[in-house]
């Protein structure tokens, strides 16, 4: 199995920077996630023939770190902190309105593909909560009407 | 480093620096609880259990990670530490199905055990426990996840002790969940030790599970009767309709010479003894069938036959073939039986590996022979050949936890990448079939190399490696039957010269025995020569022929020619091992004692239904030599077992059965009284020291003991300690006495059992579980299921 | 992208480039940037670790360990290489403040790793930072190969004959592997289950080699130690307790953001004056001063100097400089409850006591707020998390049991509220307000 061609860079750069190979193991699944979607079998299959490791033990890893996953997800993740700084600044609100407003319920994904809602622990926006991170970028100070434009202006990009 | 002194419960005591905190209280008899400490596996302080109070620390400490240092004074029970472990077990509790009554574990549990010593009877929680489904992982293993503790023990044990990393940890928190290298099924050895070390009943076996409860069985010790490496394997045994019958084969009690190890064999296959096909009655061939008959009338069919042909052709006609399962007594009494009974020295077995040369290449010598417990100690050891891994999983336990525990160095020469190579320091992989021409090299002929180098060995390398071995003291060298004859006297040569100690592979569970109690044509037990004076000559009552007999190929060509009038097979195969014609034997009287109609017992008039090595009492020899006492676990209605068969035949043909087995009884009645062997080891202790020093009254032809008295006094090296074999410990046997031994056996019999680790000869055939598993592995033509478990695959750690 | 604050208050050290367009490499450069590394390099490694332990530096993560000291414990002498690794896997609920240094401040984190190597003699260094902060992966990424293009990372920085390594690494979602044998593990390529100690990592750590493994702010604050001196650090804070610290105010504050302060602030002033108080028309109920694993302090309990010490004493930890001020319309039970989920989600599961004991106190919190607690619950709570203190593998036990305990001593009354059937009064005041 090929990844893409900046992937296979970063791959062939990462392993000089440890004398162990399976060092690049952690970050290495989460690229490999950010290009697939989701960790399949064959790049589980991949990785493990990289590091020299046993599938299973590559499994032990992935199934620890919270943010690698063998299922795949929405295009768009919201991922809505409800942690206690959060909390006390009305996340509960801003998480149910993402789920009413999408119609789906927590970690679940829309019938298109293109959204899905889950309930994250503290993302590190606690003096500006509260917050949420739209795959890799933080959204903060939330209100249920920012969601609004967030969630319209997501879906009107993709019927452009 | 200096030894340190510290203060446990008030008691000073003084050990080794770096020990362990729960091994130092262990060692002045203090027992700290813990689930995820076990010795010799890596440390986890998971479990919490065996928090301590250290005074000047405020903290509760747990005493599996923590080393003693000088004046360290502490406290294991206290009502802090009480209350501490009750919440442990509180917590683990609350989550555990306690599912007890029916629980495979239940009775043998550690929670269990631990819930009873600190009382967390009271059930503080009230909300839903997590569940999961359970699993079956294989044939043999299913995983119950709810009475999983998460003590690690099983992922240890099975990466760390077997070298296998079939097993992981997956999630997080109280989620976390032990998951098998197949997501939802194991490929591995199928060794069973995750069951054997899980403290709970979260993993249990196929073979056993809710079959019964422990304490409706009866647990006996004895030794494993498939390998050559004599592991112990602890039988429990509940009674059924055919008698005492095995359910359950584990290690609980460790204390064999196998120490925590127990292979798919050991602990699954012994079902060949309730197998449906197991006969129960004698046989007599009747118009080509084989028809079901009384022990009378087999024994005197049997005895007039004999008889007959002694008479009409000689003892010359008549040819014994003795078994590598059968006791040492029982094979010592069968070649008796051969040279004394029936005159002659036909008598061979089948032969795994070249004893004879190792015999004759060692005589004279003292102490050159290696332990199975040595393995684990030496300080380098050299593997020629074998793959221990599947012939002898004992043996590369031994290595490996040597390799891991103390570092030991690990030479492998071999032509095929064995598994063992990756505990290697060094790893000779020499083209196919020079194991010879290596030895020969070792020993200084250069102009060999060429023909051991290989693609992936240099001549450089080999000769770097036979440097670096020349420099090794304390080397034990373990070879297999590859080498053989010559091969193995200049093997041997070479490594006295440095004070080497060595071990000669054999397969099956007492093939070294047969070979030491003289199961061959032209050897006395301790490899003597038939034709010369010996200690046998002298004591043993009746004339010993001096003309060597034939052996087992002669046997079957004599037979083709019409000149072998009978064979009397004691617990052997030829006719499949050799792939003997069924013709070739057509013409002779064939006797054969077996459990099974095997591919032999077909051809013969005679079959004699007989117990398994799990149903007698006696000792066998492992391959390195340690003997140790096989103890009486199984029962099959209506089996007798060989030892008796032998006798009765004697006593029929007329044979003062006195001359072949030293009892003190007075006459023989009739019947001869019980088979009293299968009582003993039930003795008193008064009985334990007679037997002890050999003055116990054997009042029986049938004892065992009677002829282990004569093979103690008789055969060089069995002059071993009888208490200690008494107690269920091996002894191991020197090959030192025998000056002059012979190494005539032709290396041309030799045939290797061959086999993995899910069969076991013909034995195997007959044990359903094992079959399961070899079926798993090696699926039918057609089903594409095959195994992809790839040894070659390994855990960092 | 975090928004700034300030405050008269501060005294901007660690944060005196953030909005300043440090990121780049030369604007660093005009704003002192790599003088602290240049001196270093012309000082024993003794004389840096002297001039830290000087500063009374104590370690930002939470534990407040003493830097200087605990790079005093790395072995001169070692067979194996040593390393420096940088703890940017800011997880405790509650603080934001190392993702402000990493985005405006990348290299003051790259210097500090440098100085921290010099001081140990290691070659190698290690940025990790939490996956889910990959902008400030890339902002890192960018500043560590600006710096080695200019040679101030790489062979023979500063023509001083030095070699020095620096690579930044990315975690995958895990709060526990911000414990420092944990954090090893996951870079190692492991699960983030933390190691037993002893050894420690300074003596045993990543790879089997010594390590320093010290915190972003922690590391960022070292290069302006080295340049202003460890007595001049000192003065800025409490006795033993040197320096500013970046305090991140959350909750219903008017004017809520991170603030550099100096250690020893009064915490009533860092929430009514600096942060302007609460927001209009709530009230204060109570003060978790250092991240969520901390004892909660009453309202009454607010007039405390902000400093390791000082807050012990008052019952409660400095923590991770987390202060999250909870208004009197929060539940403390739901609040209790939301502590405990984070907890009992992130127990790494390897001991019985946090992985069962976390898992117990949220299934009893979670039915206590649903209406079903029972009287034993609050006792059986309190049982669970006093069996949890001080026996777990790890800290997190005791980050999960410290709270609850507190909590439930000094708002029993709430927890009562919630037995019997009887619902979330605090719900019951929202559905009313709505109506």
């Amino acid at each position: 199995m090929k990844f893409s061609d900046q992937l296979e860079q970063r791959f062939a750069t990462m392993v000089t920077h440890y004398p162990t190979k399976r060092s690049v193991l952690v970050p290495m699944l989460l690229y490999i996630q950010d290009e697939l979607g989701t960790l399949t079998d064959e790049a589980i299959h991949e990785i493990a023939q990289r590091v020299e490791l046993s599938e299973l033990e590559v499994r032990n890893v992935v199934s620890y770190y919270s943010m690698l996953r063998t299922h795949p997800v929405g295009k768009y993740n919201f991922q809505v902190c409800t942690n206690v700084s959060c909390l006390l600044r009305g996340a509960d609100d801003i998480f149910e309105h993402c789920k009413k407003k999408l119609g789906i319920a927590n970690k679940g994904t829309t019938p298109d593909g293109l959204f899905t809602v889950e309930e994250v622990e503290c993302i590190g926006a606690c003096s500006w909560a509260p917050a949420m991170m739209l795959n890799y970028d933080f959204h903060e100070n939330l209100t249920p009407e920012k969601i609004d434009q967030l969630i319209d202006s997501l879906k009107k990009k993709e019927q452009q | 480093m200096p030894d340190v002194t510290l203060t446990v419960d008030g008691k000073k005591l003084t050990v080794p620096a770096e020990t362990l905190l729960i091994e130092a209280c262990k060692s002045t008899g203090i027992e700290v609880p813990s689930f995820c400490y076990y010795p010799n596996l890596s440390l986890q302080g998971a479990c919490r259990m065996c928090l301590v109070e250290i005074e000047k620390m405020p903290k509760l400490q747990t005493a599996c990670t923590t080393p003693v240092t000088e004046g360290m004074v502490v406290t294991t029970e206290s009502d802090k530490i009480k209350q501490a472990r009750k919440s442990m077990i509180e917590l683990l509790l609350a989550n555990h199905p306690l599912d007890c009554p029916v629980c495979d574990a239940g009775g043998e549990c550690e929670l269990q055990d631990m819930t009873f010593k600190y009382g967390a009877a009271e059930s503080k929680f009230m909300d839903l426990k997590n569940h999961r489904e359970e699993q079956q992982w294989s044939p043999v293993v299913y995983f119950d996840r709810p009475r999983c503790i998460l003590c690690y023990r099983c992922i240890r044990a099975c990466g760390e002790g077997m070298d296998v990393w079939a097993l992981g940890i997956q999630n997080r928190g109280s989620g976390s969940i032990i998951a098998p290298n197949k997501e939802d099924h194991l490929e591995c050895e199928e060794c069973g030790m995750c069951i054997d070390i899980c403290p709970v009943g979260a993993l249990t076996s196929g073979a056993y599970r809710y079959k019964t409860r422990p304490w409706e069985m009866k647990h006996i010790g004895t030794v494993c009767t498939h390998c050559g490496d004599g592991c112990k394997t602890t039988l429990g045994v509940r009674r059924a309709d055919t008698g005492m019958q095995i359910v359950r084969g584990d290690n609980r009690d460790k204390s064999g010479i196998n120490g925590d190890f127990l292979c798919v064999k050991g602990r699954y296959a012994f079902d060949f003894a309730h197998h449906p096909e197991r006969l129960q009655q004698p046989l007599i061939k009747r118009d080509g069938k084989l028809i079901q008959t009384t022990w009378e009338q087999a024994f005197e069919l049997i005895a007039k036959k004999f008889q007959a042909i002694l008479t009409s052709d000689g003892p010359a006609s008549i040819g014994v073939i003795g078994s590598n399962h059968t006791s040492n007594e029982e094979n010592y009494l069968l070649q008796k039986f051969a040279r004394l009974t029936l005159g002659t020295n036909n008598i061979d077995h089948h032969r795994t590996t070249d004893f004879p040369a190792f015999a004759s290449a060692l005589a004279g010598k003292e102490n050159v022979t290696a332990s199975m417990r040595d393995v684990l100690h030496a300080p380098a050891i050299l593997l020629i050949g074998n793959d221990p891994t599947n012939q002898h999983p004992l043996l590369a336990w031994q290595i490996r936890s040597n390799v891991r525990l103390h570092r030991a160095k690990l030479y492998v020469v071999n032509s095929a990448p064995i598994k063992l190579r990756r505990q290697a320091a060094s790893f000779a992989e020499i083209a196919p079939g020079s194991e010879g021409s290596f030895v020969q090299f070792l020993s200084g002929k250069d102009a060999t190399a060429d023909s051991i180098a290989s693609a992936k060995l240099t001549r450089e390398a080999l000769t770097q490696l036979r440097d670096q071995l020349k420099n090794e003291k304390e080397l034990v060298i373990i070879f297999g039957s590859e080498l053989r004859d010559g091969d193995v006297k200049t093997l041997i040569d070479f490594g006295l010269a440095q004070g080497a100690k060595f071990i000669c592979l054999g397969d099956y569970s007492n093939s070294r025995g047969a070979a030491d109690m003289g199961l061959y044509p032209d050897m006395l037990p301790g490899y003597a020569p038939v034709s010369s004076a010996t200690q046998f000559h002298e004591e043993w009552l009746d004339e010993i022929p001096t003309t060597p007999g034939m052996n087992l190929l002669q046997m079957m060509d004599a037979a083709k020619d019409g000149k072998l009038k009978a064979l009397y097979v004691v617990g052997s195969n030829p006719a499949a091992r050799y792939n003997i014609d069924p013709f070739v034997l057509s013409k002779s009287f064939v006797v054969v004692q077996d459990m099974f109609v095997t591919e032999t017992a077909k051809i013969a008039d005679v079959v004699l239904p007989v117990a398994n090595a799990y149903e007698k009492s006696g000792t066998c020899t492992n391959t390195c030599g340690d003997v140790q006492m096989l103890k009486k676990a199984g029962e099959f209605a209506g089996v007798r077992n060989d030892f008796e068969c032998i006798v009765r035949i004697a006593a029929r043909m007329g044979y003062d059965v006195h001359k072949l087995v030293p009892f003190t009884g007075g006459g023989t009645r009739a019947d001869m009284g019980q088979t009293r062997g299968a009582q003993s080891g039930e003795a008193d202790r008064h009985a334990v020291w007679l037997a002890d020093h050999n003055l116990e009254p054997k009042m029986s032809p049938y004892d065992p003991t009677a002829l282990l008295d004569e093979i103690q006094r008789l055969v060089p090296g069995y002059d071993i300690s009888r208490l200690t074999l008494l107690a269920g410990q091996d002894v191991h046997s020197q090959l030192v006495q025998i000056a002059g031994a012979t190494g005539t056996g032709d290396p041309a019999l030799i045939m290797p059992a061959n086999d993995s680790l899910f069969t076991s000869g013909t034995l195997g055939r007959f044990s359903d579980t094992l079959n399961t598993v070899y079926e798993r592995y090696n699926p039918p033509a057609g089903l594409e299921i095959a195994a992809d478990y790839d040894p070659t695959v390994r855990m960092e750690s | 992208m975090a928004y700034l604050v300030s405050h008269p208050d501060e005294v901007k050290v660690v944060s005196k480039r953030f909005g300043k367009g440090a990121t780049d490499l030369d604007r660093y450069l005009e704003l002192d940037g790599y003088k602290a590394l240049q001196k270093a390099l012309t000082m024993q490694p003794d004389a840096i670790i002297n001039e830290v332990k000087a500063s009374n530096l104590r370690g930002r993560g939470g534990a407040g360990f003493p830097t200087g000291m605990k790079w005093s414990f790395v072995p001169k002498q070692s067979p194996k290489p040593k390393y420096v690794l940088c703890n940017g896997d800011e997880s405790e609920p509650g603080t934001c403040k190392d993702r402000l240094i990493f985005e405006h401040d990348p290299h003051s984190v790259i210097e500090g790793v440098m100085i921290a190597a010099l001081a140990v003699r290691s070659k190698t260094g290690y940025i990790y930072l939490r996956g889910e902060y990959r902008y400030l992966i890339q902002i890192m990424e960018k500043a560590v190969a600006d710096a080695y293009a200019r040679g101030f990372i790489g062979k023979n920085i500063f023509g001083s004959g030095v070699d020095l390594d620096i690579f930044v690494h990315s975690g995958a979602g895990a709060y526990e592997v911000g414990e420092e044998s944990a954090l090893m593990e996951s870079l190692e390529g492991k699960r983030g289950v933390p190691r037993i100690r002893p050894p420690f990592p300074a003596v045993v750590g990543l790879w089997g080699g010594p390590t320093v493994i010290n915190n972003a702010e922690t590391l960022a604050s070292v290069p302006h130690i080295i340049l202003g001196g460890g007595e001049w650090f000192a003065s800025l804070g409490a006795p033993k307790n040197g320096g500013t610290r970046l305090f991140c105010m959350s909750g219903e504050l008017e004017r809520p953001g991170v603030y550099e302060l100096p250690m020893g602030y009064n915490l009533k002033k860092m929430i009514y004056d600096v942060s302007g108080g609460m927001v209009k028309g709530k009230k204060l109920k109570g003060v978790v001063p250092g991240g969520s694993s901390v004892q909660i302090l009453t309202a009454d309990e607010l007039d405390v100097a902000m400093d390791f010490d000082s807050v012990l004493k008052a019952g409660s930890m400095l923590g991770s400089g987390g202060v999250i001020v909870i208004d009197e319309q929060m539940c403390i039970v739901k609040f209790a409850l939301r502590v405990t989920q984070f907890y009992q989600h992130e127990s790494c599961g390897w001991c019985i006591p946090c992985r069962e004991g976390t898992d117990w106190m949220k299934k009893t919190l979670v039915r206590m707020h649903s209406g079903g607690g029972v009287a034993k619950d609050i006792d059986n709570l309190k049982y669970l998390a006093e069996n949890m203190l001080g026996r777990t593998f790890c800290p997190l036990g005791d980050a999960a049991a410290m709270p609850i305990i507190s909590y439930i001593q000094k708002f029993r009354s709430e927890f009562e509220d919630h037995l019997n059937g009887k619902p979330c009064p605090y719900e019951k005041v929202a559905e009313v307000a709505l109506a």
